[in-house]
């Protein structure tokens, strides 16, 4: 195994490019490393990003954040802006793993992980997240569902790296929040995620909305049907049971020990009211 | 195969290795420092028991590798005490009992550390959050919980 420490974006990507084996990305290497260790992947090279400009860093863009793919979520948690900008996002994040691994952990790194059930990609999908990657061909800007693919999989091509996640700027009156079922009380794996995120109006008719959902399909779902039970509505509970209604009916979990089909069917719709309830309560401030 | 050559700061000490490109910071620590102080348990990042700090965050040294760590400074359980003088945590813990076997302690003491220099005054609950990713198989962890508060009061007063 050869470990590169490139200081650039093109040189990162000259690397990955020009790789004859199996290449990967390090940023904070909490899966990776597991990953390497079980033999599950024995990378012939591993490029830590961490010292390319602007992959530690949490940044103002257009009205949005811009986060960089070396970013902790030790680091969003404790970016008080970030924080009270996107608190779903941040709540997600933070609910991977312990202390210790969310001093390492990255937002970029769990979507590229492509595990279905990571906690921070439904939140990411409600928040309409974009995501710049960088490749031979250059940059392209991607909505952050269009990244995995099936689980372990992403749709990144050959030389290509997640280089920053966008979170874009959001209207006045907008609340998140992100959700999961764990049958325990911390460390856990989500055995059903829900990521709500909704915009008001001054009266207080949702005017956009958006949910993704974790963890009860092959790779994260946008549930155009659910945010559409709340757009025009006041997230009443007729609102609220529609979406969950659409959430349970978007499903197509498996079945495991960690979970039935009928429980993750039933538990989605229950946890995306849960979170619709409180991306409302942040909305209305 | 070509080994890293490492340039770091242990516990103060400016400190150089060589290391292979996937060897982890815990077995540099270990197998090439003699700092045995952190240990392997799981060895994936679930017990704990490898906590060290890098440039001041807490995190898992089985999943840091060697050549990460250039350019960084490091602080194991092996620059806690002051010579002789334990570290107050190290004191509660030996007053309360707070350890059995020693396994977990090393990154139990470390991983308190690092919560009480970010937040003095944890609540019980807020110690138990960060303490939550330190496995302990011996003391059911209310003498632990109970050392760090104690620890945490003490080291507030003299503060």
């Amino acid at each position: 195994m050869i470990y590169e420490v490139p200081e650039t974006v093109d040189s990162a990507v000259a690397l990955l490019s020009g790789a004859t084996g199996s290449a990967r990305i390090l940023a904070g290497g909490t899966d990776l490393l597991v990953q390497m260790k079980s033999g599950v992947v024995e990378p012939d090279l591993v490029v830590d990003i961490k010292r390319i400009d602007g992959m530690k860093s949490i940044a103002q863009e257009d009205g949005g954040w811009r986060i960089g793919a070396a970013v902790s979520g030790a680091e969003m948690g404790e970016h008080q802006a970030l924080c009270a900008a996107w608190p779903g996002v941040v709540e997600a994040m933070e609910l991977i793993g312990s202390t210790q691994v969310q001093g390492r952990a990255t937002l970029a790194g769990n979507l590229c992980n492509a595990s279905p059930a990571a906690d921070s990609v439904p939140a990411m999908v409600a928040a309409g997240a974009v995501v710049r990657v960088a490749g031979p061909d250059g940059v392209r800007d991607i909505p952050v569902e269009e990244i995995p693919v099936k689980p372990g999989k992403t749709s990144l091509g050959k030389g290509e790296f997640v280089t920053s996640v966008f979170l874009p700027a959001r209207p006045v009156n907008s609340g998140d929040a992100y959700l999961r079922f764990i049958p325990r009380t911390e460390m856990d794996i989500a055995v059903v995620g829900c990521g709500v995120s909704l915009t008001l109006d001054e009266a207080g008719t949702c005017t956009a909305a958006r949910v993704g959902l974790g963890a009860v399909a092959a790779t994260v779902l946008v549930v155009e049907d659910a945010a559409a039970a709340l757009i025009g509505s006041k997230a009443d509970d007729t609102a609220l049971d529609k979406m969950a209604a659409a959430v349970s009916a978007a499903c197509k979990p498996i079945d495991d020990k960690r979970g039935t089909v009928a429980f993750r069917t039933h538990v989605a719709g229950v946890l995306a009211k849960r979170a619709a309830k409180i991306a409302l309560a942040r909305a209305q401030g | 195969m070509s080994q890293i050559h490492v340039t770091t700061k242990i516990n103060g000490d400016t400190t150089e290795y060589l290391c292979d490109p996937e060897e982890t910071l815990l077995d540099v620590l270990r197998d090439r420092l003699a700092l045995t102080g952190a240990k392997e348990g799981c060895g994936t990042g679930d017990c704990g028991a490898c906590s060290v700090t890098v440039d001041g965050r807490l995190v898992c040294s089985c999943l840091t590798l060697g050549a990460e760590a250039d350019g960084c400074e490091i602080d194991t359980i092996e620059g806690m005490a002051d010579g002789e003088k334990l570290h107050p945590l190290q004191q509660k813990f030996l007053e309360h009992a707070a350890l059995q076997c020693g396994i977990c302690t090393p990154g139990i003491l470390v991983a308190a550390k690092s919560l009480l220099e970010k937040n003095p005054s944890p609540t019980e609950e807020e110690a138990r959050y960060w303490l939550a990713g330190n496995l302990c198989r011996c003391t059911g962890y209310d003498k632990i919980i109970r050392a760090v508060m104690d620890a945490a009061e003490e080291m507030r007063r003299a503060s």
